[in-house]
């Protein structure tokens, strides 16, 4: 046909808090449709806790002493779930590197809509990812001694979407000052292994030396390791021994910090990771 | 129709005569001065062409339109709004296709534009039908449900463009829309971008660093080294060249260049096989050379001057020259500093 299209004249984005929160809605989405297009991610994201938790747990608890029929792999399940969320959502925040490297990054910075949707949008759907992989995870917990309570999966999953949304705002915070995959992957590996071992994920971290222990109070991740393993815990009986040496909880000095103060330390981490953010990625260049 | 007319908002009829305007636009990075001061205007629902070499300041000078980059110095207005404390405003006015592609190739055609019409709030009603009318214009309607990563270089090319014009812009930028293609897909997309101005009523901006494709352009303006050395309509511009040139076959190359130098005062030279001159009104002077040029002649060529001529006579170097030498200027520009598609 010849003629002229009509053109529907449209109502354009922007200002309006609707707006905002459709571009939030709409970045967070995209994520989810990106992760459930990616088999193979969730396979190969799943396959490293699983090599932890079945094989070198099953080593581990050769060797380890444990009392009673405690079993050590019963000790890292709570570790092997913080161990999930962490890698997930560092790699969601990768894709915010790779987005840039693929010119997508643009298509969403010159929408008209605030970047704090865009960044807050990402962060909530890496974290949403993250947490879909450690409730995956979570499946699993019946094989290791974890009684498939209502209320603890219930807890578990809360304080994992906690966990991951820090993480992920912690990735999304870095991938705004670096530019290309390989230095963010080199990056990642200084922050995110040492992270995870010091965090009392797989060993207890109560008799290390004094340098490693101090460390290990540093790593934001102990934090959220530690309720975890708190909630797994609370629904297992266990001689006093046992819990003593598995189950130490983080101190300082001598005050064993509440849970509720460990979450709390890691919400307002989450804050400043997404301030962080949000105001990179707002500035001009 | 009424009724979609019916959803202009009042007030937002800002319309101008201008689409883009800059006045002494600069952009200095450290030390690289990439955009020396430039100013133009563009006209409502006009093609208006920016040529230049790579690294000639093109796609900062785009950038600065599009609120990605704020100008160091110099204003700029696009739709009546300025770039720099308007930028929402500009945002919501303009569709950018870039010179990298910017799609999610994780995610389907139809996905990609979703996506983009939300962002963009076109109103969810409208979605359907507008995203029709787009992907039936880049002949995409068939492929809307494949995967990004299936489509060819052309193809995801069409789909950034209808992606572009999905919230029906007042201006469309296309940075380098067709570099990288091959020669046959250039034309189509060419063929895109002149039946969309046919039918939505936009005003085209776009950089190219090919002079054939200036020629579809109503208005060009020439950049060398981050500033500007003409603007004209393409045709002014050639034919403020003033000489047209002329390839001659003959029996006798040499002396048909001396007899032309003797008889004639004009310079000739051998050049890809073939005697070459440029005169004022070659096709009246062709009759002249057939009665009194004492060589037999057996054929004559008589050729406009190209919009590479044009670029020489403004630069003194032809544009794959100043491609060879052209510093990475536009590599400064955070924004564009991911992997470039040369």
């Amino acid at each position: 046909m010849a003629a002229a299209v009509e053109v529907p004249q449209v109502r354009i984005a922007g200002g309006r808090l609707s707006d905002d929160l459709r571009a939030l809605w709409v970045v967070w989405k995209r994520e989810l449709i990106r992760f459930g297009r990616n088999r193979m991610r969730i396979v190969t994201s799943l396959a490293q806790p699983v090599l932890f938790l079945f094989v070198l747990g099953t080593g581990l608890s050769t060797i380890i002493h444990t009392s009673g029929n405690f079993d050590f792999r019963t000790f890292m399940f709570p570790g092997v779930l913080g161990m999930t969320v962490l890698f997930t959502s560092i790699f969601s925040a990768i894709s915010i590197v790779w987005d840039r490297e693929f010119g997508f990054l643009r298509e969403m910075l010159v929408a008209p809509v605030h970047r704090w949707t865009l960044v807050l949008g990402k962060c909530l759907g890496g974290a949403s990812v993250a947490t879909i992989q450690g409730a995956i995870m979570l499946a699993l917990a019946g094989l290791v001694g974890v009684p498939y309570r209502p209320v603890l999966m219930l807890v578990l999953l809360a304080e994992m979407g906690l966990t991951a949304f820090a993480l992920t705002a912690f990735g999304v915070m870095l991938a705004a000052r670096i530019s290309d995959v390989q230095s963010f992957q080199v990056v990642t590996q200084l922050f995110v292994l040492p992270m995870f071992f010091l965090s009392g994920a797989v060993f207890p971290v109560t008799r290390l030396p004094v340098w490693l222990g101090v460390l290990s109070k540093i790593d934001p991740l102990s934090y959220a390791v530690d309720p975890l393993r708190k909630a797994v815990f609370s629904f297992i009986a266990l001689p006093p021994s046992v819990r003593a040496t598995f189950d130490p909880g983080v101190s300082w000095g001598s005050w064993e910090l509440p849970v509720a103060v460990e979450l709390l330390l890691v919400g307002v981490a989450a804050a400043l990771m997404l301030t962080a953010a949000i105001r990179q990625f707002s500035r001009p260049a | 129709m009424t009724q979609l007319q019916a959803r202009v908002r009042p007030g937002e009829e800002a319309a101008t005569e201008v689409a883009v305007e800059a006045t002494d636009l600069r952009k200095t990075y450290k030390q690289i001065e990439a955009v020396r001061g430039v100013s133009f205007s563009v006209r409502t629902g006009e093609i208006f062409g920016f040529l230049g070499p790579n690294g000639a300041g093109k796609s900062t000078t785009i950038s600065m339109l599009c609120t990605l980059v704020n100008p160091s110095a110099g204003r700029a207005r696009v739709a009546g709004f300025d770039v720099v404390s308007e930028q929402a405003r500009v945002r919501q006015q303009i569709g950018l296709v870039f010179q990298e592609t910017t799609l999610d190739e994780y995610l389907t055609a139809e996905e990609n534009l979703r996506f983009h019409a939300e962002l963009y709030g076109v109103p969810s009603s409208l979605v359907p039908g507008r995203m029709q009318q787009v992907l039936e214009m880049v002949d995409l309607w068939e492929r809307r449900r494949s995967l990004v990563q299936t489509f060819s270089g052309g193809m995801k090319r069409r789909l950034e463009i209808a992606r572009g014009l999905l919230h029906s812009p007042r201006v469309l930028f296309l940075d380098e829309p067709t570099v990288g293609l091959d020669p046959q897909t250039r034309s189509h997309i060419w063929g895109y971008i002149s039946e969309l101005k046919r039918r939505e009523q936009v005003t085209i901006f776009l950089t190219t660093h090919y002079m054939d494709e200036a020629e579809y352009c109503d208005r060009i303006a020439i950049m060398d080294n981050g500033i500007l050395v003409a603007e004209d309509t393409p045709e002014a511009l050639k034919g403020a060249m003033g000489e047209d040139r002329v390839e001659l076959h003959t029996d006798d190359d040499p002396r048909a260049i001396s007899e032309l130098g003797q008889r004639f005062q004009v310079a000739a030279s051998m050049h890809e096989g073939a005697v070459t001159f440029h005169v004022p009104g070659g096709e009246e002077f062709v009759p002249r050379l057939f009665a009194e040029l004492g060589v037999r002649i057996r054929s004559v060529r008589v050729a406009r001057p190209t919009l590479d001529d044009v670029f020489m006579s403004h630069t003194g170097r032809t544009i794959r020259d100043a491609e060879a030498s052209g510093g990475d200027r536009l590599r400064a520009n955070p924004w564009i500093r991911s992997r470039g598609r040369r």
